[in-house]
């Protein structure tokens, strides 16, 4: 928080100060009062109850590993949309080494498990010079076929196992901070208007709270530094932006390709893994049910950036977690009035920048969705699960001027094409 | 080049993709500690007559799945929506025909149209978002399966008929069924009439490529768009127009099986062809005749693998990576005969003398 100097600015302070504030607290602060006021209003507190919201982390993980996954890959060059497919060797990698050598080990299988996928995808896309999307699809079904294969050829006979499943798992440890989860816990029931929502953030992190959601984010934050803030960063994301010119100053871009590549496929199985180990208690077949994709969806949404993937991430995981809420059909009816009123507030805020169409069009489906919530009285859960794909689609749809990915993504490189 | 070297090196793609495909899949089976031989001994082994009937069901609708999308890769499109093309479709199909407005075949006629409206319509959004927004449509058709996918289970869910714990849309009546064609006993099965539907979308699809100018100025846009575009090429309207077609063969996808068997969209539908369907596009390197061989390749190993349930200890699911395998084999394969061709193509340039005298088709490669 950068507030600068209130003292000497006198009468304008309060306007001074809103233009010294970063934007994104004015909108983490807006979206804040926004929420709260729509819980008070509808009377619906599991919108964003302790157990919502610790739902919700739980959902993030998974899709936030995946979309960073994709980052490291496309920062390179490389599209993976067999993300999917790496994720679902995760949840088996996670499940057999867990059964033999405990939880943590078992996130290393997930990640070994991933990494093997995404070598096959370098060996096809990077090596061979092979188209991409095609390699991805491949994967994808490697990866679904190879994952039931693995799981009957040696769960069948295991305890809590089957030829789809392995259950009953030892999980990472929990932990919950004492005293702090229960005054927060305390205070987030009360319905206090934004206190409350406050204090079911840290009342959701401090309690029964895993240990491997930490590192999740930890790998998050290694990300972002590794990518942006190294010499050997700069050198993959040259990679992705202009091969040529960095094969031209020695980069070996192969060799850099091959590491993204099989990162991603690494931090896609750790995502496999989070789904099989903490998010539920083991391994089941088809357990991923299109999380990759999901995973893709928020690279894309965050616009090939860790924070905004973070953001992307949690919109979808909050989303994903939504059918479990208890009352989950009214709250999500709930959701709605929150996204009538922020899709006006953008309407507004186009509308004072000048920008007619675009606010007319905002404005009008807010008015839509404000009308949906005055007249149902409940959404179905079919449509909450939809949510990432639309909201995906509308963003390429409406901001794709805003997206940029990075400019060599997807192109087949060749040693030596620099010429 | 010559003719029997340009032979050869077609083949030989195809030909190492599936050595490769069979020695990493008798690989896989063996570290897990089953036998290999076995394996390929039942799946090898000579089909009943009632796979038989079975293989050629599956390999049509694998047939029109792949059809569909290889429209789209023949001018560097990917539709991935296939899987929500064809689902979407079906259920829509299935509802009308179901409900019985029409009589007879004219029913199964005007739903099987409906079915290509459909299945045009959703790939169409994805073809006009490309045109008019610049989005991927391998993002974008993406999220129109799994879009597509949530809404037919909603809607069916939600007015689908109860059938002891499952839904279904109302089944179509006896007169609109078709009952196929028994070549042997009846309890064998029966090959369903609307084969016929897989082999006029081959036929059609190439004579549109090859015969026509709207063919002629896809598979231009495919090679190179500036080129397209500099020869009067529309290319935004060929892209929106070969989404349409894409997605109208995807909408036909199902309809073999809904009016030769299932009579209504439900338990019975089968997933998964619109993935399978990519995999054998890419397999035929798009033409109908490679593409009729992947198909009845892919339907004949699916078919074999339900027997290794009831026989081995083998899990019929290797035989997906095995289908894996041959993709990425196969796409492999390709591109190092195409680097070796390139390669071959120089050295012979080269090391011609100058002056000497060649036809043009000698040294051009195709």
């Amino acid at each position: 928080m950068s507030l600068r100097t209130p003292e000497r600015s006198g009468q304008g302070s309060a306007a001074r100060a809103l233009n010294i504030l970063p934007l994104w607290l004015l909108i983490v602060v807006g979206a804040l009062l926004a929420v709260s006021a729509v819980r008070v209003l509808t009377g619906t507190p599991e919108m964003n109850s302790r157990g919502t919201l610790s739902a919700a982390i739980l959902a993030t993980c998974p899709i936030l590993m995946a979309a960073i996954g994709g980052l490291w890959s496309e920062r390179a060059g490389v599209v993976n949309i067999g993300l999917e497919g790496q994720m679902i060797l995760g949840t088996w990698g996670a499940a057999y080494f867990t059964y033999y050598y405990g939880p943590w080990v078992g996130i290393l299988g997930a990640a070994l498990l991933g990494a093997v996928g995404g070598a096959l995808h370098a060996l096809a896309t990077v090596t061979f010079g092979v188209d991409h999307i095609v390699s991805g699809v491949a994967v994808n079904i490697i990866g679904l076929g190879g994952a039931k294969f693995l799981a009957s050829a040696y769960f069948e006979n295991l305890d809590g196992g089957g030829a789809n499943q392995l259950t009953g798992l030892d999980s990472p440890t929990r932990f919950t901070v004492p005293g702090v989860s229960d005054v927060a816990s305390d205070i987030a029931a009360r319905g206090w208007f934004v206190i409350s929502d406050l204090a079911a953030v840290v009342a959701a992190l401090t309690t029964n709270m895993s240990l491997m959601t930490i590192a999740v984010f930890a790998l998050v934050a290694a990300t972002a530094w590794v990518l942006w803030k190294t010499p050997f960063g700069l050198r993959l994301r040259s990679c992705g932006e202009n091969p040529q010119a960095a094969e031209s100053l020695g980069v070996n871009v192969i060799r850099y390709k091959w590491i993204a590549v099989v990162t991603s496929g690494a931090f896609a199985g750790i995502g496999g893994g989070f789904l099989a180990l903490v998010a539920s208690s083991g391994f089941v077949n088809g357990q991923t049910g299109g999380r990759g994709f999901i995973g893709l969806a928020a690279m894309i949404f965050g616009n090939w950036r860790p924070g905004g993937i973070l953001t992307g991430a949690f919109l979808f995981g909050y989303t994903d977690s939504l059918p479990l809420v208890q009352n989950s059909e009214q709250t999500v009816h709930a959701l709605l009035l929150l996204l009538a009123a922020g899709l006006i507030g953008l309407a507004l805020w186009n509308l004072r920048k000048g920008l007619k169409v675009s606010a007319a069009v905002l404005g009008a489906a807010g008015a839509g969705f404000l009308l949906l919530f005055l007249v149902t009285d409940r959404v179905p859960r079919d449509f909450t699960s939809m949510t990432p794909y639309v909201a995906t689609l509308l963003v390429l749809a409406f901001a794709s001027q805003r997206l940029r990915m990075p400019a060599a993504d997807g192109q087949i490189y060749r040693k030596g094409s620099a010429g | 080049m010559s003719i029997v070297n340009r032979v050869a090196t077609a083949l030989i793609a195809p030909l190492v993709a599936v050595v490769a495909a069979m020695v990493i899949t008798s690989v896989v089976i063996t570290v897990v500690g089953d036998s290999a031989l076995e394996f390929w001994q039942i799946v090898l082994s000579a089909p009943a007559d009632r796979a038989y009937v079975n293989i050629v069901n599956q390999a049509t609708m694998i047939f029109l799945s792949a059809l569909a999308a290889a429209i789209g890769f023949r001018m560097n499109l990917f539709n991935i929506g296939v899987e929500g093309q064809y689902t979407i479709a079906a259920y829509s199909a299935a509802l009308f025909a179901g409900a019985a407005f029409l009589p007879g075949l004219l029913n199964v006629a005007v739903a099987l149209l409906l079915a290509m409206a459909v299945g045009a319509f959703w790939a169409g959004i994805a073809g006009v978002l490309r045109v008019t927004r610049g989005v991927s449509e391998v993002i974008s058709t993406i999220m129109l399966n799994a879009i597509g996918l949530t809404l037919v289970g909603y809607l069916l869910n939600t007015y689908g008929q109860q059938t002891g714990n499952a839904r279904r849309t109302p089944v179509i009546e006896v007169e609109s069924r078709l009952p196929g064609w028994t070549p042997f006993l009846e309890r064998d099965g029966a090959v369903f009439n609307l084969v016929i539907l897989a082999v006029l979308a081959g036929v059609g699809y190439s004579l549109l490529l090859n015969r026509t100018r709207f063919g002629f100025d896809l598979r231009a846009t495919g090679f190179s768009e500036s080129a397209a575009t500099a020869s009067g090429v529309n290319v935004r309207k060929m892209v929106v127009i070969s989404m349409l077609l894409s997605g109208a063969i995807a909408g036909l996808v199902w309809m073999p099986a809904l009016f030769g068997q299932a009579h209504s969209f439900g338990t019975s539908f089968q997933v998964g062809l619109g993935f399978i369907g990519i995999a054998v596009a890419l397999l035929g390197r798009n033409r109908p005749l490679g593409i009729m061989f992947g198909a009845l390749l892919f339907a004949f190993l699916n078919e074999q693998s339900n027997r290794l349930t009831l026989e081995t200890d083998i899990s019929q699911d290797i035989v997906q990576i095995t289908q894996g395998v041959i993709v990425l084999a196969i796409v492999v394969a390709y591109e190092v005969v195409r680097r070796y061709r390139v390669a071959a193509e120089r050295r012979n340039v080269s090391s011609r003398p100058e002056g000497d005298a060649k036809t043009p088709e000698e040294s051009v490669p195709v």
